[in-house]
């Protein structure tokens, strides 16, 4: 993309441009943000285009029996996910990034860990160990002599309670990852002044920290509630009937796809209201540094309870997250009989990663793209385009797979169609049921995660270096790649990361739209996983926790390595 | 470090493309393509022995849902040959849903008797399998319990463990209730047996078992299969041997609900002919006893032996409602469970 922008650069205003577009080439970046986002958001007209041909209204029924109880547990569950992803994520960061205590260092990555558990194998782990037969109830009752549940109360895992613990503890990394990278980044300078002017740890934290990475933080907490609202495997596991359940309810047991479509559709709507009052409630504001001394943040250091309690509060999402989970997988892949070694794995492990690879590379290019020509002085209908790109995260993704397969399909087919007519050659199905389809079903659902990374690092710069960049002679491409690109490759590598870790662990539409005889190591686990035989599975569900774990420790590294000012770069 | 692994990331990335490519199209000869919504480990032994007879190759796709919608959009140029399904609702989606085509084969007429097939060969049950009551040996006395309706007894109250009422077992029970009782009594029974449950409905006919084992509950609604399952597996066998198997009956008749698994030839099937091949084989006498054997299902073919350990568990009568019933009354019996708020 660069390499095509730049050979317009000086070249003068391309001869189908009006007389009132820039000359300098914006324009051609707005064209080109709206056709990708207009690819991308593709699958989601096709839902819209789905919902507009129900086979019956579906919702007088619904709001007569089920449709309140499902608002309120979808409401329920995201204010709990949302609030726990925000205080574990923000508290965990400010401490790891501005004070210092016992394990500071190992924590920086180690709180990412989580971000490598699937939420589905981690709702059927603590349902192994927490649920009236497993070890600890057992145990329990052994030691107490209680016989049946009535005997005693335990707090029912598989609950709403239950889902809300375990989707907080696998998404608050987003939150904890993007609020470390923007507590880094910002200047020293302001708090200072804020510790100067008598404020403490904690309410330099709420006063002037959290205020400066509200942009940060809103993005990785609306990451987390789109998670929430497109997961189906845990809620369904847990039996928790969010709007998810009603849409897959409709969909497949009342044979009304486009009834389902219009639940998913009102979730969304649902989403998008979310996220439009949080920007318009900053839309005034700006977050860019004009201050770059970036000196490296010593730390306050902590002391005596203060800093066991920092310790603690770090090592219990962790703990929770990521130690306990994966050592049950380990026990079971490594003692049980019925644990799976197959030399399949190998294949599927190649097909996991190559796949997350190709998605990372093609989600952080297109949101750079998106991200950048905003900037470019866009209009409303750049920034509505981009923000309709970025919805499909809020989807499940077995309906989103169905919004991919309808315009792969129709092309397949069209240009079927056309061959057959002209050539009378018979091209059939071209790329739907191949991985280009995969590939691009993750590229529309993992976009807003690479975009709010790379908008949250573009946020950073002061507009006065672009202009400065630009008063030099530089185009708009030019400005991207000597000074945009190397100064957010932190953010664009969080983002690529961000989106590698998601598709290893996605499993809806990769199961809807994969080829023949085709397996991840995601679906190699839910055929086990989901008739109750985790120790089966057990190894393929460690090598998905594995294969994470890398991308999780580079993602790690590079937020770490990102804050200027620890190379003593002269910027 | 971002260059390198931008390079790392692009390497692999076409290396996986190679790797894909060469595995390449799948419409050549001595072929057939499967869309499973049956897990794969069930159908692997049974696809083995096709290719061992045949030689023909099979490619397999498996998902749980959005099959139908797949075959929809790719349409005519679908690489689907067949579908293979559990449940008369969804073999009747596929219909519905126009993806489907006749298929008339002595063969298939001859292993498949009539009323587990669609008049018109659009799709073929190939086994059956009774949705029984588990009760546990030591608190529930054998003949205790002996049909569904019984379920809705308040004497069980706090003592029953089911599934999620919508899962597709329970619907077509449910909507087997409606066409034996009508939509009225079908309801004050949902009720009844809603206020009986010891918990929320949750996991699957397994863990129903196991929760039978723990003292959760005392009574199970689960298909018969999965008793054998969990006796020949080390972990589970506790469970199925704390429970005893009934075979209830339905609507004051001696039958017992069933549910099939089937199979449809898929309307744009570029290998028709090996479709009907594998069609016919898997109605066959060596397939149908993989399923008796190896998945504990019951075979449809009338010439095949149910297995030993199937046997062991005792005769019954299917219900001899006709499986289009049921389809179509699914919807209502879905209403029903919402109505109800049987799910909690």
């Amino acid at each position: 993309m660069t390499a095509e922008a730049d050979a317009f650069q000086g070249a003068g205003p391309a001869p189908e441009l009006s007389a009132a577009a820039p000359i300098d080439g914006r324009r051609r970046w707005h064209v080109a943000a709206l056709a990708t986002a207009g690819l991308v958001a593709m699958p989601v007209l096709a839902i819209v285009w789905k919902a507009l041909n129900p086979t019956e209204n579906i919702w007088p029924h619904l709001a007569s029996t089920v449709l309140p109880g499902y608002v309120l547990t979808t409401v329920l569950l995201m204010l709990g996910v949302g609030v726990g992803t925000f205080v574990i994520g923000t508290g965990t960061a400010w401490l790891v990034a501005m004070c210092r205590f016992p394990g500071r260092g190992l924590f920086q990555w180690a709180l990412l860990l989580p971000l490598a558990m699937p939420g589905y194998l981690i709702a059927y782990v603590y349902t192994d160990l927490l649920e009236f037969a497993g070890p600890l109830q057992s145990v329990l009752r052994e030691v107490f002599g209680w016989s049946t549940r009535r005997d005693y109360w335990f707090p029912e895992i598989r609950s709403l309670g239950g889902a809300i613990a375990m989707l907080t503890l696998v998404l608050y990394p987003y939150v904890y990852a993007l609020a470390r990278a923007t507590f880094l980044e910002q200047s020293i300078c302001v708090l200072e002044v804020s510790r100067t002017l008598g404020r403490g740890t904690w309410r330099s934290l709420r006063d002037v920290a959290l205020p400066l990475a509200r942009p940060a933080i809103a993005v990785g907490v609306t990451l987390a509630l789109m998670e929430c609202l497109n997961d189906f495997g845990t809620v369904d596991f847990f039996a928790v009937r969010t709007l998810t359940a009603g849409v897959f309810d409709v969909w497949l047991r009342m044979g009304n796809a486009g009834g389902a479509a219009q639940i998913a559709l009102v979730m969304l709507a649902f989403v998008v209201l979310l996220i439009w009052a949080e920007r318009r409630s900053r839309v005034r504001q700006r977050f860019h540094h004009t201050s770059s001394k970036l000196r490296p943040i010593e730390g306050i250091p902590l002391h005596g309870r203060k800093a066991w309690a920092a310790t603690v509060a770090c090592t219990l999402p962790v703990l929770l997250g990521f130690a306990v989970p994966a050592t049950v997988l380990a026990d079971y892949a490594f003692t049980s009989e019925a644990a799976q070694w197959s030399p399949d794995f190998f294949r599927h492990a190649l097909n996991s990663l190559g796949l997350s690879a190709a998605a990372a590379l093609v989600a952080v290019a297109l949101a750079t793209l998106l991200a950048y020509a905003a900037r470019q002085r866009a209009g409303g209908i750049v920034h509505a385009a981009i923000r309709l790109a970025s919805v499909g995260y809020a989807i499940p993704g077995a309906v989103l797979a169905i919004g991919v397969l309808i315009p792969f399909a129709a092309f397949d087919n069209a240009v079927d169609g056309f061959l057959r007519q002209t050539v009378g050659i018979s091209t059939g199905l071209i790329l739907s049921g191949t991985v280009s389809a995969l590939v691009f079903a993750y590229t529309v659902r993992f976009l807003a995660v690479s975009l709010g990374a790379v908008e949250a690092g573009l946020g950073r710069i002061t507009p006065s270096m672009e202009m400065a960049a630009r008063t030099l002679g530089h185009g708009p491409s030019a400005t991207l790649r000597r000074l945009h690109l190397p100064m957010i490759r932190g953010s664009l590598l969080t983002g690529g990361l961000l989106v590698f870790v998601d598709t290893m662990k996605e499993l809806p539409a990769t199961l809807v739209l994969r080829p023949f005889n085709f397996d991840t190591l995601a679906t190699f686990v839910y055929q086990y996983a989901s008739d109750e035989r985790l120790e089966a599975c057990a190894p393929a569900a460690l090598a998905v926790v594995a294969a994470g774990i890398l991308p999780v420790l580079l993602l790690a590294r590079s937020v770490g390595a990102a804050r200027p000012g620890r190379r003593g770069r002269d910027d | 470090m971002f260059r390198t692994l931008t390079g790392a990331l692009l390497g692999s990335a076409i290396a996986v493309a190679a790797t894909f490519s060469a595995t390449g199209s799948a419409a050549a000869a001595g072929e057939v393509n499967i869309y499973s919504l049956r897990q794969p480990f069930l159908i692997e032994p049974l696809l083995k022995a096709f290719t061992e007879k045949t030689g023909i190759k099979t490619n397999v796709v498996f998902a749980k849902d959005g099959v139908v919608e797949r075959m929809k959009a790719e349409g005519a140029n679908s690489p689907a040959d067949v579908i293979l399904t559990v449940d008369i609702g969804r073999l009747n989606d596929a219909v519905e849903a126009g993806v489907v085509q006749p298929v008339s084969s002595k063969t298939l007429d001859a292993n498949v008797p009539a009323s587990f097939r669609d008049p018109e060969g659009r799709w073929f049950a190939l086994t059956q399998r009774a949705r029984l009551i588990y009760a546990a040996k030591d608190r529930v006395k054998p003949g205790e319990i002996t049909s569904y309706e019984q379920l809705a007894d308040p004497k069980w109250k706090g003592r029953i463990c089911t599934r999620s009422g919508k899962h597709d077992y329970n619907v077509a029970l449910l909507a087997a209730m409606i066409a034996h009782h009508g939509e009225a009594k079908a309801e004050t029974w949902l009720e009844g047996l809603k206020a009986n449950l010891a918990r929320k409905p949750q996991g699957n006919d397994r863990g129903q078992v196991k929760a039978i084992k723990e003292g959760e509950c005392d009574l199970a609604l689960g298909n018969n299969y999965y008793y054998g399952a969990m006796l020949s597996n080390d972990e589970q066998k506790p469970w199925a041997e704390a429970v005893n198997p009934v075979f209830p009956t339905i609507g004051g008749t001696k039958g017992t609900h069933v549910n099939v698994s089937g199979i449809a030839l898929s309307k744009s099937a570029p290998n028709r002919d090996n479709a009907v091949k594998l069609m016919e084989f898997l109605s066959g006498n060596d397939a149908q006893e993989i399923y008796a054997t190896a998945n504990y299902e019951y075979p449809v073919n009338p010439q095949v032996k149910w297995s030993p350990l199937v046997e062991s568990w005792g005769r019954f009568t299917p219900d001899d409602l006709p499986l289009s019933a049921i389809a179509e009354l699914r919807g209502a019996a879905v209403k029903m469970v919402d109505r109800v708020g049987y799910d909690g």
